[in-house]
C-alpha cells in the first residue's frame, strides 16, 4: 500500500518518534547481536570475577556468580522483546477475530463477546495475571500465552468499534448488494479499513506488555532463573542494592528505555495516521 | 393479481405495503423510544424498461425505502417482488444469488468506493462473486465496463483517490452494470457531484438504460432532473407516497399542494416562466413525531380541519394518477 511509506516517513520527521524508533532499534539490535556483542557468554560462572563494578571487562559489572550483567541485560531483551511480540500478536489475533465477529454481526454474539470483555477488564490486570499463572506453571510459553490471552479485550472493543462504524460506510454496503458474502465483506472490505488505530494500541500495549512480563518474573512467576530477564535480574539484584547496585540499575534502565521507545513511537504512530483517520472521516 | 415471471408485463420491481420502523433512542430506562417510521406503507411499481422517479426533501424516507428495496435492510412489514418472484422470502446463498438481479448507484461518489482497492478488483468483485466471468476474462469485462461508461480501459489498476467526482460515479455506475442487473436504483447519483457534469452521467443512465434494457428507480431532490428521465414520478413525504402521477402530468399540473411547493420552490431553467421561487414554509416534521391526520397539514397552505384530524388515503384520479390529500376525496 502507498501510505505506508507516508507514515513511516511522517512518524520518522517528528523528533520524539524518532528517538523512539533509534532507542528501539538499539534494543533490538542487542537483542539479536547479544551473542557478538556481549564480553561474555551470559550463562558464564566466574565466582572469582563475582560482583565487580562496571569495567571495560565487564561494562554492566558482574553478579553474585561472577557472570557479566551486560551480557545478561542483552540476552533478557530477546526474552522481554520476545515475549512481548508474541503475546500482542495473540492479543491482537484474539481480538481481531473475536472484535470483528461481535461489531459484524451484532446481536447475542455481540453481548457475550463484550461481557467477555467486560469480565476480563473487571480484574486488575496483574491480579488476574497472577492468578492464572499460579494455576498453570509459570514459564516463557504460560508467560506469553497467559499474557497475550489477558490482552484481548482492549484490542476486541477497539475493532469492535471500528467495525461498527465502518460496516456502514457505502462501499461496504455497496459490496453486500453485489453480493459479497460475510467472510468477504469482513476480511476485504471492513478490516483493512480499521487497522490504523489497531496498529496503535498494538504498540501502545508492547510497552505495557513487556512491563507486565517484567513484573511477573520480579515476582518468580515470570521467567525462571537462570535464564535472564530484567523483571528477575532486578529482583535478585535488589538484597545487593547498596553494595553492588549496578545488578538492578542497569536491568531497569533497559526495561525503562524499551518501554518509554515503544511507547514513543506508539505517540508517533497515532499521530501520523491521525491525518488520514481524520481525512477517512471527512470523505464519509 | 396474478404472478407469471416470464410474462414481460410483469412489473421488474413491485412493492407492497413496504414499512420500515426503527425503535428511537431510549427516552429513560424505563420507557423506551418512540417508533421512527422511516418508510410507512409505501406501494411502488417499476414496470419493466421504464424510469421512475422518487422526490422528497431529506429526511422523507426516500433513501431507507432504496435500502429496503435492494435488501440492505429488512423491511419491517410489506412484500416485494422482483419479476415477480418473492424477493423476501430468499436467505443466505439464494439471496446473494439473487441481488446480482438489482443493484444500486450511491449518492457519494467518494465513500461508495473502497479507497483500498483498484477499481479493477472493485467492478470485478460481483463478475467473480456471481461467476459471470473466470481468471483473465474477468479483465477483459472490467475493460469493456470502463470503456462503456466513459472512462479508459486503464483506469482498472488505478485507486478511487486518482480520479474525479464524475469520474468516481462513472466508476460506480460501471459496478452496478457489472453483475447485468435488472433494476438499478440510483440513490442520488449527480446531486454530489458539480452541476456541470451532472447531465453527462444523466445522459449516460439514459444510453445504458436502452442498451441494456434496465429498469430504473431514480431517487432525487432535484425536480429539474427528475422531470428530465422520468416515466413516472412518485412523490415521497413522511415515509409516505403522496402523489404518483406520468412525469409530464405532474408538473404541467401538480395535484398535491407539497408537489405543487416542490415544483414551486424549484429553480426554472427560465426564471420569468415560472414566477418568482416559493418556498415551502417550515421544516420536514421529525420522523419521531409525525404530525396527526396528514402529515403535510402544519405545511399546507390548503389546509382544512379534516387534514388535521385524520390522514387522507392514497386515491385514484384519472387514469394514471394517484394523490393522498382531503382536496380530492375518494370517488370525487
Amino acid at each position: 500500500m502507498t501510505g505506508t511509506g507516508r507514515v513511516a516517513r511522517r512518524v520518522l520527521r517528528m523528533p520524539a518518534a524518532a528517538a523512539g524508533c533509534a532507542m528501539l532499534a538499539a534494543v533490538v539490535a542487542g537483542a539479536l547481536l547479544a551473542g557478538a556483542v556481549a564480553p561474555a557468554p551470559h550463562d558464564a560462572i566466574d565466582l572469582d570475577a563475582a560482583l565487580r563494578a562496571p569495567s571495560f571487562a565487564h561494562p554492566f559489572g558482574t553478579d553474585p556468580f561472577g557472570r557479566d550483567v551486560f551480557a545478561r541485560v542483552l540476552h533478557g531483551a530477546r526474552v522481554s522483546l520476545g515475549v512481548g511480540f508474541l503475546a500482542r500478536t495473540i492479543s491482537l489475533v484474539l481480538g481481531l477475530v473475536l472484535g470483528a465477529v461481535a461489531g459484524y454481526f451484532g446481536g447475542r454474539l455481540d453481548s457475550i463477546v463484550m461481557r467477555l470483555a467486560d469480565i476480563t477488564f473487571a480484574y486488575p490486570t496483574l491480579l488476574l495475571l497472577i492468578a492464572i499463572i499460579a494455576v498453570v506453571s509459570p514459564g516463557i510459553v504460560s508467560l506469553f500465552v497467559t499474557l497475550g490471552v489477558v490482552g484481548w479485550a482492549s484490542v476486541a472493543r477497539l475493532v469492535r468499534a471500528q467495525v461498527l462504524s465502518v460496516k456502514e460506510r457505502e462501499f461496504v454496503q455497496a459490496a453486500r448488494a453485489a453480493g459479497a458474502g460475510h467472510a468477504a465483506l469482513i476480511v476485504r472490505h471492513i478490516l483493512p479499513a480499521c487497522l490504523a488505530p489497531v496498529l496503535v494500541v498494538y504498540t501502545m500495549g508492547l510497552g505495557m506488555t513487556i512491563m507486565a512480563e517484567a513484573s511477573l518474573s520480579f515476582l518468580g512467576l515470570g521467567v525462571q532463573p537462570p535464564h535472564p530477564s530484567w523483571g528477575g535480574m532486578v529482583s535478585s539484584g535488589i538484597v545487593f542494592m547498596r553494595t553492588a547496585p549496578w545488578l538492578t540499575i542497569f536491568p531497569g534502565l533497559a526495561l525503562t528505555v524499551t518501554v518509554c521507545a515503544l511507547n514513543l513511537v506508539g505517540d508517533g504512530l497515532r499521530d501520523a495516521l491521525a491525518p488520514r483517520l481524520a481525512a477517512v472521516d471527512r470523505s464519509r | 393479481m396474478p404472478r407469471e415471471t416470464c410474462d414481460p408485463s410483469t412489473p421488474a420491481l413491485e412493492a407492497s405495503g413496504v414499512k420500515k420502523y426503527y425503535r428511537g433512542a431510549a427516552a429513560s430506562l424505563f420507557r423506551s423510544g418512540p417508533v421512527i417510521k422511516a418508510v410507512d406503507g409505501v406501494d411502488l411499481v417499476l414496470p419493466r424498461g421504464a424510469t421512475v422517479g422518487l422526490v422528497g426533501e431529506s429526511g422523507c424516507g426516500k433513501s431507507t425505502l432504496a435500502r429496503v428495496l435492494i435488501r440492505l435492510e429488512e423491511p419491517t412489514e410489506g412484500s416485494i417482488a422482483l419479476g415477480g418472484e418473492d424477493f423476501l422470502a430468499l436467505r443466505g446463498e439464494a439471496l446473494r444469488r439473487s441481488r446480482r438481479r438489482i443493484q444500486m448507484i450511491f449518492q457519494d461518489p467518494y465513500s461508495s468506493l473502497n479507497p483500498r482497492l483498484t477499481v479493477g478488483s472493485t467492478i470485478g468483485e460481483g463478475i467473480r462473486i456471481h461467476r459471470l466471468a473466470r481468471g483473465a476474462a474477468v479483465g477483459e469485462r472490467v475493460a469493456a465496463l470502463l470503456e462503456r461508461v466513459g472512462l479508459s480501459a486503464a483506469a482498472s489498476s488505478k485507486y478511487p483517490h486518482e480520479f474525479s467526482g464524475g469520474q468516481r460515479q462513472r466508476i460506480g455506475v460501471a459496478r452496478a452494470l457489472a453483475v447485468e442487473p435488472e433494476v438499478i436504483i440510483a440513490d442520488e447519483p449527480v446531486s454530489a457531484l458539480d452541476v456541470s457534469i451532472r447531465a453527462q452521467i444523466v445522459n449516460l443512465l439514459g444510453d445504458l438504460q436502452s442498451d441494456f434494457a434496465l429498469t430504473y428507480l431514480f431517487i432525487a431532490h432535484d425536480l429539474g432532473i427528475v422531470e428530465h428521465v422520468s416515466d413516472t414520478v412518485a412523490v415521497m413525504y413522511c415515509g409516505k407516497i403522496v402523489e404518483l402521477s406520468p412525469a409530464e402530468e405532474i408538473f404541467r399540473e401538480p395535484l398535491h399542494p407539497y408537489t405543487a411547493g416542490l415544483i414551486a420552490s424549484a429553480p426554472a431553467a427560465d426564471p420569468s416562466g415560472r414566477g418568482g421561487r416559493a418556498a415551502i414554509p417550515g421544516d420536514v416534521p421529525s420522523p419521531a413525531n409525525v404530525p396527526p391526520g396528514c402529515a403535510f397539514h402544519p405545511r399546507c397552505p390548503r389546509v382544512m380541519d379534516v387534514c388535521r384530524a385524520v390522514p387522507p388515503e392514497l386515491v385514484r384520479r384519472g387514469a394514471h394518477r394517484q394523490v393522498r390529500c382531503w382536496l380530492y376525496p375518494a370517488g370525487d
